[in-house]
């Protein structure tokens, strides 16, 4: 049952196209509801992000929000981004550059009451090193707070 | 003097790749015979290369701050061995290394690749010479490393101390013999779609780059793994970070080739197919390189965000990748018809596996770039992690491992034999694991348990090519290819274990309380500062135990001072059933302590894996070059 040379070079390209477009279809089919979406606290209040899908929430830590429960390990506290805020608990070891007062990025999704429940911290790494999202967002952050003064 | 030097030897280099380029059309056309200046400019390209390197390793040896890059990224208070490494801990020194392993794979390449035809090889060089050509045009106009400051800088900025780490001095460099091995592979197809000789002669030329290549590609991303595992102290060994996929789709591409060019130097089959799986193994290479190295990325491994540096990657890119598509598309239909073979058979199996390694690609490619698409379309800023590529890809790892228990049992051309008797005791052994992983562990995921099955069956299935021969008989590359899979068996456990079996426990303890996580116990003694050479800490003891034995564990969490930053140092034992693994937080006004605790059993086995899997690459290669080289001496 060996093809001959030249239907088995149609049999392989054919595979070749069928394999690609199964990737695309696949790949699109798993970030159709996968993919996790970046909100500001501004969209979070203007209904933007739906309740119990994976997202990231970026902003700033507001200061003097941070709380700990008692077990010691939870922690609460507010990210605004000057319009608006959400709260938000984290069970966890919170990264080494988190403050009050800078910029944070939660992974986790919203719950009924519009507070977030976040699975992972990430804080603005070191001076040189910040994720994009949020260097945009310092710079416009700051340019907002002068203009409102 | 020292950084003038390194510069002058990178212009040179650079004209030397003109000239290279340039002689080896002239060859290729048939107008002058250029063979010998052509492999001789290659080879004096690479050593140039090799020493504009060797200039910026002194210039951060010596800290000489008159340099822009060493006043940038290093200190004169770091330990030796971090300012050495820090000479490619920066995106100008990385990408000096980069191209210094292209040239030196050229070098390579004209040494050793003799027994090709000459045009073959000439238009391999060209093409080789235009990748050196484009990436020295990169280091010299958007990244000169020997920038020098002036007046020179009073003190050094330091190196992010979660990149002060043994790991970084061999990673990189690792990950880039890999990466930029595969650019061999990928001139070698071009040369032979232009001079149109793609034959086995070209296939036994062009694996030993290949496995080669994806040995470091291998290692790298093992070793890379175990990085992020015990530095970033998540106690995740991957992430779906993008630059992890940089690292992860040029081993896709490079494994799926590493079986093409076996069937092609075997069998004379798959022709066009392997060359098209040269050119995009490379170009993964290239688009990992890009991901990295043009800061777009929100992750730890973006070193600057500069956007000329992107755009100029990006074209460089798209014109190699461009023009190769070209080629291929012109030449691929004149190529004469493989060999051909039997829908049941190694090669129809290899395909299968080729087909499945490139859908995997396809995935992690979509998934890597889509949020960057998206945010340059409409603005929106999506994040792509875990839950979709093991979901999507997933699946199809685990069909991938299933043909990889069948593949190597199948013989060339036609099988006429009932392999599948053979397989009756995997089968049985999975069958069993996936009934008791059902029955057993309700809380693990599906794609753990699958993954626990695939692993019993896989581990003894891996080794069935082996049995009934003579083991001092038995060709090293057949060893190589049974521990390879081997290695992939055991790297599955390692992995579906540490989904299913890990335990967690977070707390906030005092010292002298007592905390269990799985089958251990763990007093929490004491905290205490510590100082290192460049940092100070705090570091706690935990005293472990487990029936008999005691364990202690010292978890620290580090402040350095240049530049000011905090990391947390995991403690980790290692077993041999597992790894418990321990990070310090911290601490609250009553004096507590947070902690947190994992004890996971098999973990080691992913590493260990990964492991097996380079050695049996590496038997393999010594395999096909000690035959290659007995070849050699016949004639």
């Amino acid at each position: 049952m060996i093809a001959r040379p030249k239907h088995q070079r149609m049999v392989l390209v054919i595979l070749a196209l069928v394999a690609v477009l199964g990737a695309v279809l696949l790949a699109m089919w798993g970030l159709k509801d996968r993919a996790a979406y970046f909100y500001t606290p501004a969209d979070v209040a203007a209904g933007k992000a739906s309740a119990g899908k994976g997202m990231r929430l970026g902003g700033m830590v507001e200061r003097g929000s941070v709380r700990r429960d008692g077990d010691g390990v939870t922690t609460r506290f507010i990210v605004e981004d000057g319009e608006a805020s959400v709260p938000v608990t984290y069970r966890g070891i919170l990264p080494d550059l988190f403050r009050e007062g800078s910029g944070v990025v939660a992974e986790g999704q919203l719950v009924a009451d519009r507070s977030f429940v976040a699975d992972n911290i990430l804080a603005k790494h070191d001076e040189r090193y910040m994720p994009p999202e949020l260097g945009n967002q310092d710079a416009e952050h700051k340019a907002g707070r002068t203009l409102k003064r | 003097m020292i950084a003038e030097a390194g510069l002058a030897a990178l212009w040179l280099a650079a004209a030397l790749s003109l000239l290279g380029l340039f002689l080896s059309v002239v060859h290729v056309r048939g107008k002058l015979d250029a063979d010998r200046a052509v492999r001789s400019l290659a080879i004096v390209q690479g050593v140039l290369c090799l020493l504009a390197f060797a200039m910026l390793l002194v210039a951060f040896a010596n800290t000489d701050l008159s340099v822009a890059l060493v006043a940038e990224n290093s200190h004169s208070a770091k330990p030796l061995i971090y300012k050495i490494a820090g000479a490619w801990g920066n995106h100008e020194g990385s990408m000096l290394l980069w191209v210094t392993v292209l040239g030196l794979s050229g070098t390579a390449l004209a040494a050793f690749s003799r027994q090709l035809p000459s045009r073959t090889l000439i238009a391999a060089l060209g093409a080789q010479a235009a990748l050196a050509l484009g990436f020295h045009a990169f280091l010299l106009f958007a990244s000169n490393p020997f920038a020098r400051l002036d007046p020179p800088a009073p003190q050094g900025r330091g190196l992010n101390p979660l990149l002060q780490d043994p790991g970084l001095a061999f990673h990189p460099p690792t990950l880039y013999l890999g990466y930029v091995g595969l650019s061999v592979a990928f001139s070698l197809a071009v040369g032979a779609m232009l001079a149109g000789d793609v034959d086995r002669k070209l296939a036994r030329a062009m694996r030993p780059w290949v496995l080669g290549a994806w040995i470091f590609l291998t290692l790298g991303i093992t070793a890379g793994s175990y990085w992020a595992y015990y530095e970033l102290g998540w106690g995740g060994w991957w992430f779906w970070d993008p630059v992890e996929n940089a690292s992860l789709m040029p081993w896709l591409a490079s494994t799926a080739l590493l079986h093409s060019v076996a069937v092609l130097a075997a069998r004379n089959a798959l022709k066009a197919w392997t060359m098209m799986l040269a050119v995009i193994a490379f170009s993964m290479s290239m688009v990992g390189t890009f991901l990295v190295r043009s800061g777009i990325l929100t992750s730890v491994h973006a070193f600057a965000v500069d956007p000329t540096r992107g755009a100029f990657i990006l074209i460089l890119l798209g014109l190699y990748v461009t023009a190769a598509f070209l080629l291929f598309a012109v030449r691929a239909a004149t190529l004469r018809e493989g060999a051909p073979f039997d829908p049941v058979s190694r090669e129809a199996a290899i395909v299968v596996n080729n087909l499945l390694l490139t859908v995997i690609l396809g995935i992690v490619f979509i998934g890597t770039l889509y949020p960057l698409m998206a945010e340059a379309v409409s603005g929106e800023k999506i994040s792509v992690g875990a839950p979709y590529f093991n979901a999507v890809a997933g699946p199809l790892a685990i069909l991938l491992g299933i043909l990889l228990a069948v593949g190597p049992l199948l013989s060339w051309r036609q099988e006429k034999r009932p392999v599948l008797r053979k397989l009756a005791l995997p089968a049985l052994f999975a069958a069993t694991a996936l009934v008791i992983a059902f029955l057993a562990l309700p809380q693990a995921t599906v794609l753990a348990k699958l993954g626990l099955a695939l692993a019993a069956g896989l581990i003894p299935a891996a080794v069935l090519p082996l049995i009934g021969r003579n083991p001092l008989r038995t060709p090293l590359a057949v060893w190589g290819m049974a521990i390879a899979h081997l290695g992939a068996g055991v790297a599955v456990a390692g992995m579906a274990a540490d989904s299913a079996f890990t335990v967690e426990k977070l707390t906030a303890s005092r010292p002298g309380e007592t905390v269990s996580v799985g089958p251990w116990l763990v007093r929490f003694e004491s905290v205490a500062p510590v100082a290192g050479p460049n940092w100070t800490a705090v570091e706690a003891e935990l005293r472990a135990s487990r029936g008999g034995g005691v364990q202690i564990l010292r978890p620290q969490s580090r402040f350095f001072t240049s530049p000011p930053t905090e990391t947390n140092e995991a403690a980790i034992k290692t077993l041999l059933n597992g790894q418990l693994y321990t990070v310090l937080g911290q601490a609250d006004a009553e004096g507590r302590w947070q902690l947190r605790l994992w004890w996971k059993p098999l973990v080691t086995l992913i590493w260990f894996g990964g492991v097996l899997v380079g050695l049996g690459g590496l038997l393999a290669f010594v395999g096909h070059a000690r035959r290659a080289w007995r070849r050699r001496a016949l004639i």
